[in-house]
């Protein structure tokens, strides 16, 4: 027996992957690269068919209030307008209404839920909320019109008999159904169970410790809850804030249903017309020839683009918030 | 003799204390239908605020006298918290309520065998049924399926498991994308496909529709699940000689099976009511049609929308009832969800 038999040769050692693992990463990876292709494509593709109607009309399409086309019997487009100031003025409002409305009231109970119910009942909510989330938006557009809408008529009109000298809540002429302020609370509803869960999971993380000090020196719960719980969630509840805000610009279905499209700039929130920028793509998809469907895919664009940047900065904010412990 | 020790307790309401605070109670009950009786104030709307005034009047002013000012805020403070959760709940119980007593005098036993192939929204509900709607909304969901549950896994196992350099931005992404609305994801596949390529209605392009919104549902909930599989998992599966594939197939996966079917129910719950892509998308037909890629096909969401237009009695009798069968579906998803994440990773 020689020396060398003995003396396995050394195995080679490497960090390369093997084949069947480059192919896993490689897989893996495109497929997580996908939300950025889907949202490339969507811009591009909506750029795409709408700039011919973007470059016709330019920054009129953002300023002007009218949406009107005329085409001869041949089909051919006689004389377009195209503006969306009305329906993004409308749609600013609406949603501005239901992030006012929805938010005191998604933060106390993020804080009863946390704070104040008792286990069972915590579980109980919290089920009932995150259901609440998972609802399709006919239910609450079809329960908004049928149900709700009376009442808000109803608050609407109350409003205006004791704030009616404020700008904002005059009403003329004399006309409370279907208003801005009416899908203002369809969509305050819509975005409660969103605005209540990024609250709850926030102020869940306050530090312990410092809530524990806070009732060790005899802080009252309120006093407490002042003194750490809000610093601490402060921009987070801005960040849920604005998600909903996202969430209530881009609604479609429910504010059809609720609002009373109107080509004209209105910011008198208790009247009876308005306009949200979904919306006004379901109503005029229907009967839209050709050129106007360029039209409204370039309002599909500014809606896209819109919600984009409310949502983006939401989740940087929520983010920051969730790394620096105050 | 044994003497069990009873602890004290002196947290804990004692009798007397429960007698007070039903008596609070009470005095605002009766004091907001004094002022309401009174006042020219009326209406539901009335009751409930003077009752709540009264009543954070009431403790807080007992609080202040018993105390001291920092209890008479803290007091003030829980009523107004528990008014919070009061008017998140108040909604949806309305909406309950609404739904199953409009929706259930339209159950028939014909409703899911039938379709409205012969039947127009304004008959009548006992003629006609939703047997196209639900298989049209099965059909999308389907699709949908096939389509998003492997990209939004792939998505989470490429944030959890390769965590390479676009994990960062590819998270913001997928976030960014939840709040894509679902009239701009049917502008998309409009624009994209079915004008340039399919130039017809299909149960197809809605389903593409819905993809792109039940992507990062599915994505956002799966990576959340695969974070907490215990890394030992993945360390005892790479010292066992298993590549990274082979870990990830048969170890990580396997484990988070219960989650990840969490994760896609959850998403099939976001896009089983969705609404405005199908208007735009799957052209709504009124009878069964299986065929996913040609012709217009029915969905729930279709059908609740066309009854409700429709606008007569009969036909709003016929939206309630597809809400019902709607809101049932997405129910007994949600509580299926539920039950299946309430032990996931139990192990």
């Amino acid at each position: 027996m020689s020396d060398t038999a003995l003396i396995p040769q050394p195995r080679e050692i490497s960090t390369e992957p093997r084949r069947s693992d480059k192919v896993f990463r490689g897989v893996v990876t495109g497929g997580g690269l996908t939300s950025l292709l889907i949202l490339g494509l969507i811009t591009l593709f909506l750029g795409y068919r709408g700039f011919e109607v973007l470059q016709e009309e330019g920054i009129s399409f953002i300023t002007s209030a009218e949406w009107s086309i005329s085409t001869d019997d041949a089909g051919n487009v006689l004389e377009s307008n195209f503006g969306l100031s009305a329906m993004l003025v409308g749609t600013i409002l609406s949603s501005l209404v239901a992030v006012v409305i929805a938010v005191p009231i998604s933060v106390f109970s993020a804080l009863f839920l946390n704070f104040y119910a008792p286990g069972w009942l915590k579980r109980i909510l919290v089920t009932i909320i995150d259901m609440m989330a998972a609802f399709p938006s006919i239910l609450f557009g079809i329960w908004g019109f049928l149900v709700l809408m009376p009442s808000v008529e109803y608050w609407a009109k109350l409003i205006n008999k004791y704030l009616g000298w404020i700008p904002l809540f005059e009403v003329e002429p004399y006309f409370f159904t279907r208003s801005p302020f009416v899908a203002g609370v369809v969509l305050a509803i819509m975005i409660i169970p969103i605005i209540t869960s990024v609250s709850r999971e926030i102020f869940a993380q306050a530090p312990l410790d410092r809530i524990q000090a806070a009732f060790a020196l005899g802080a009252t719960r309120w006093a407490m809850i002042k003194a750490v719980v809000i610093p601490h969630g402060r921009s987070g509840v801005i960040g849920g804030a604005m998600l909903g805000l996202g969430r209530a610009m881009g609604e479609t279905v429910a504010v059809y249903t609720v609002l009373n499209i109107v080509f004209q700039i209105n910011w008198h929130i208790l009247l009876g017309a308005g306009g949200n920028v979904a919306s006004l793509i379901i109503l005029k998809f229907g009967e839209a020839s050709d050129y106007e469907i360029k039209a409204l895919m370039a309002a599909g664009l500014v809606l896209f683009l819109l919600t984009l940047v409310v949502n983006a900065l939401a989740n940087l904010i929520v983010k920051s918030t969730g790394k620096s412990g105050r | 003799m044994t003497i069990t020790v009873v602890p004290k307790k002196p947290w804990a309401k004692s009798p007397g204390d429960r007698v007070r605070d039903i008596a609070f109670v009470l005095i605002s009950i009766m004091s907001s239908y004094v002022v309401v009786a009174a006042t020219p104030m009326k209406g539901k709307l009335a009751y409930a605020v003077v009752l709540f005034v009264t009543y954070a009047l009431v403790t807080g002013i007992f609080s202040f006298i018993t105390r001291g000012a920092p209890a008479a805020k803290d007091s003030v403070v829980k009523t107004l918290v528990a008014i919070g959760a009061v008017l998140t709940v108040v909604p949806i119980a309305s909406i309950l309520f609404t739904v199953i007593k409009n929706g259930l005098p339209g159950m028939h036993k014909g409703l899911i065998t039938t379709d409205m192939s012969l039947a127009a929204p304004t008959d009548p509900i006992i003629i006609g049924g939703v047997l196209h709607a639900i298989t049209g909304t099965i059909t999308l969901v389907v699709l949908a399926l096939i389509m998003s549950v492997p990209i939004g896994i792939l998505t989470a196992l490429y944030l959890t498991e390769i965590q390479g350099k676009f994990s960062g931005p590819i998270r913001f992404l997928v976030q960014a994308m939840s709040g894509v609305p679902s009239i701009v994801a049917g502008l998309f596949i409009l624009s994209s496909i079915l004008y340039p390529i399919t130039k017809s209605y299909s149960a197809l392009m809605g389903a593409l529709a819905l993809t792109i919104l039940m992507i990062p549902t599915v994505a956002r909930t799966s990576e959340e699940v695969l974070l907490l599989i215990p890394n030992d998992l993945r360390e005892a599966g790479t010292a066992l000689g298993g590549t990274q594939w082979r870990t990830v197939a048969m170890i990580v996966l396997p484990a988070a099976r219960s989650g990840l079917m969490t994760a896609v129910i959850l998403g099939i719950a976001r896009i089983a009511g969705e609404t405005a892509p199908l208007l735009l998308l799957t052209g709504g037909g009124d009878k069964v049609n299986l065929n996913p890629t040609s012709g217009p096909v029915g969905s729930l969401p279709y059908y609740i929308w066309k009854s409700f237009n429709a606008g007569s009695p009969e036909a709003i009798t016929r939206a309630w009832n597809g809400l019902l069968v709607l809101m049932i579906l997405v129910l007994i998803l949600f509580v299926t969800a539920r039950a299946l994440s309430s032990r996931k990773i139990s192990k």
